[in-house]
């Protein structure tokens, strides 16, 4: 099963322990829950070995991209060939190449990956609840679940989930579960040359890309800020978060990300209020029908 | 440099392709039936029954196909029941808050309602015996089905919209109009399958058949209504419909589903039945392409990178 999610089965079922017993227990429980964990990507340190990419594929047994690699699809449009995140991608290296002349421009890298959102779309939709939120406060997808609905990948704003053509379910990153609930690093990080991408607690993660913008900005780097570590900002903030020197959207990033529930309320409301249009209109129809028909039965009687 | 692309442009297409299209046209077309057949069967007379009877068998029909449908478009089909069963626990799965969810339950309730009104159809009819057909065939049951059935139905036709808009796709996210148009879509569908099926029985009801021309204009009315806030509710996203997409649903969904429909029925008896048999094909057409537009319109939008394909 190497698509399979190892995931804890839960406990066998114990009598209920009285309420003073079960606070205590609760207290204990929230000490020995571990940190939210999540990644710290620093663009700027990135130059493009895709090492992640590979560390990704090899430590979770995904196929190369297309045909399983018999063929080699080439972009045409970049000397990045992934271009995208997948079912079978769960590590992106993204080139984006600003050269408006030749000679003249830069590169910028990204590694591009699940960003584990705080609060999560793909699971606040999925119809099966497959995708759960792990002691490490992040986002896996149970493979023995899904059921391949693909309603994640709709709701998902960063175009991360897509279907694993192997396991016919729906596959992304799982911040390598398997790997840090034995207390090891996931392979991307581990990978990094450069430290481009950094693992550990969200709190500790947060200080130093906090101190790292500091830095850039004192060295000139002034466009340098982070996208996604703000915990009051869009989905709560997110468990991956990045340092950029450019717009989001050059990066292929959303400026705003949002809830797919954010029109549940008001497309709901203008649905019912169409469906008793709908009700009394016919009904009232049917109504002045039966009206017209007596009023034309008796109108002959009556003259 | 800022960039002017829209948040919903950098999520992924879902491949929701021509099994979900037709499945939103048929569910949509079953809901409307359904619809149809309770309020019939409530404020109606008897002399509708015939056409009642023809709205059970095209709403079960549906609910069946559908559910067919659905199941086939799964990557992993034989999964279906982890829809409404949690597979690790066996407890029901249920989240009020997912389209997707509430509609495989709404399928379910649509299912039964569609079967309680084709048996108390059959039994209405004489064609069973069977006691539970002549149970659902009992006055009192039977208003009750037609009160569920037509929630119910209501539901069914208008979900599909609500579930695209729950998403972050471009198209279906930034608009919250689409339920509705989806809802008075499916019971336009509902009426012209209903008039084409009274014409392919022989059926001799012509003030049934004149009352559903009458609803179907209204219906019609406020679809083009609809259809028009969608369009100027999706605000600069609108762009993405400046491609034969956008064509389609200006040229075959609103002038050749709905205008063209609404004025061959605006006087049907000079118009003659063949006329309203065309308009009601029409309008048939027009619901699908509808779906076929919105659906595949959104599905051609992807960035990758930098680049926005379409």
């Amino acid at each position: 099963m190497p698509f399979a999610l190892p995931i804890a089965q839960p406990a066998p079922a114990s009598p209920r322990p009285p309420a003073p017993a079960r606070a205590a227990a609760n207290a204990s429980l929230a000490a020995a829950a571990p940190e939210p964990m999540g990644f710290f990507t620093d663009t700027t340190v990135c130059i493009g070995c895709k090492a992640c990419e590979v560390a990704c594929k090899e430590w979770n047994q995904l196929p190369a991209r297309g045909d399983g690699g018999a063929h080699l699809e080439m972009s045409g449009q970049s000397y990045d060939n992934t271009l995208t995140l997948s079912g079978d991608t769960w590590r992106h290296v993204k080139f984006i190449e600003q050269f408006p002349e030749p000679y003249h421009g830069r590169w910028l890298m990204m590694s591009d990956v699940c960003k584990h959102c705080v609060q999560a779309p793909c699971l606040e939709v999925c119809p099966t609840g497959a995708i759960i939120r792990t002691e490490f406060d992040t986002v896996a997808i149970q493979s023995d679940t899904c059921n391949g609905c693909r309603d994640c990948i709709s709701a998902c704003p960063f175009g991360v989930i897509e279907i694993n053509h192997v396991s016919g379910t729906a596959q992304k990153c799982t911040m390598c579960y398997d790997r840090i609930s034995v207390g090891l690093e996931p392979a991307c990080s581990k990978a990094c040359p450069t430290d481009s991408i950094q693992f550990g607690p969200i709190s500790e993660l947060r200080t130093r890309a906090g101190a790292r913008v500091a830095q850039l900005q004192a060295q000139g780097e002034k466009g340098a800020y982070l996208y996604g570590a703000d915990p009051t900002g869009p989905l709560g903030g997110l468990n991956a978060f990045f340092l950029l020197v450019d717009e989001p959207e050059v990066y292929g990033l959303p400026r705003e990300p949002k809830m797919p529930t954010r029109n549940l309320v008001r497309g709901s409301m203008l649905s019912t209020i169409g469906a008793f249009m709908m009700a009394f209109v016919g009904a009232l129809s049917l109504r002045a029908r039966r009206i017209t028909e007596v009023q034309q039965a008796s109108g002959p009687k009556g003259e | 440099m800022q960039t002017s692309v829209p948040d919903t442009f950098f999520s992924s297409p879902p491949h929701f392709r021509w099994l979900i299209v037709l499945y939103f046209f048929i569910g949509g077309l079953a809901g409307g039936a359904l619809v149809l057949a309770s309020l019939m069967r409530l404020f109606g007379r008897a002399e509708d029954r015939p056409l009642v009877h023809l709205a059970s068998e095209v709403a079960l029909a549906g609910a069946v196909l559908s559910a067919i449908i659905l199941t086939v478009d799964l990557t992993r089909p034989l999964r279906f029941w982890h829809m409404v069963i949690q597979n690790h626990t066996g407890l029901p799965m249920f989240k009020w808050w997912s389209p997707m969810s509430v509609g495989v339950w709404g399928l379910l309730v649509f299912g039964v309602f569609a079967l309680v009104a084709w048996l108390g159809a059959l039994a209405d009819q004489g064609r069973t015996r069977w006691g539970v057909a002549r149970a659902a065939a009992n006055p009192a049951v039977a208003a009750i089905g037609a009160v569920g059935g037509m929630a119910a139905g209501l539901f069914l036709a208008g979900y599909t919209g609500v579930l695209l808009a729950v998403s972050n796709r471009p198209i279906w996210a930034d608009s919250s109009w689409l339920g509705v148009l989806f809802l008075f879509s499916g019971v336009s569908t509902a009426i012209a399958a209903l008039l084409l099926g009274a014409r392919w029985r022989g059926l001799e009801l012509p003030s049934t058949i004149a009352w559903l021309v009458r609803f179907d204009r209204i219906t019609l009315a406020l679809e083009a209504i609809a259809l028009v806030c969608f369009v100027v509710s999706l605000g600069a996203v609108a762009r993405a419909l400046v491609n034969g997409w956008g064509a389609l649903l200006v040229l075959g969904v609103l002038g050749m589903g709905v205008l063209l429909p609404l004025g061959m029925e605006w006087r049907p008896r000079i118009h003659g039945a063949q006329r309203m048999a065309l308009a009601a094909a029409c309008v048939l057409v027009g619901g699908f392409l509808l779906r076929a537009a919105v659906l595949l319109s959104s599905e051609q939008v992807r960035v990758l990178g930098t680049h926005v394909i379409r």
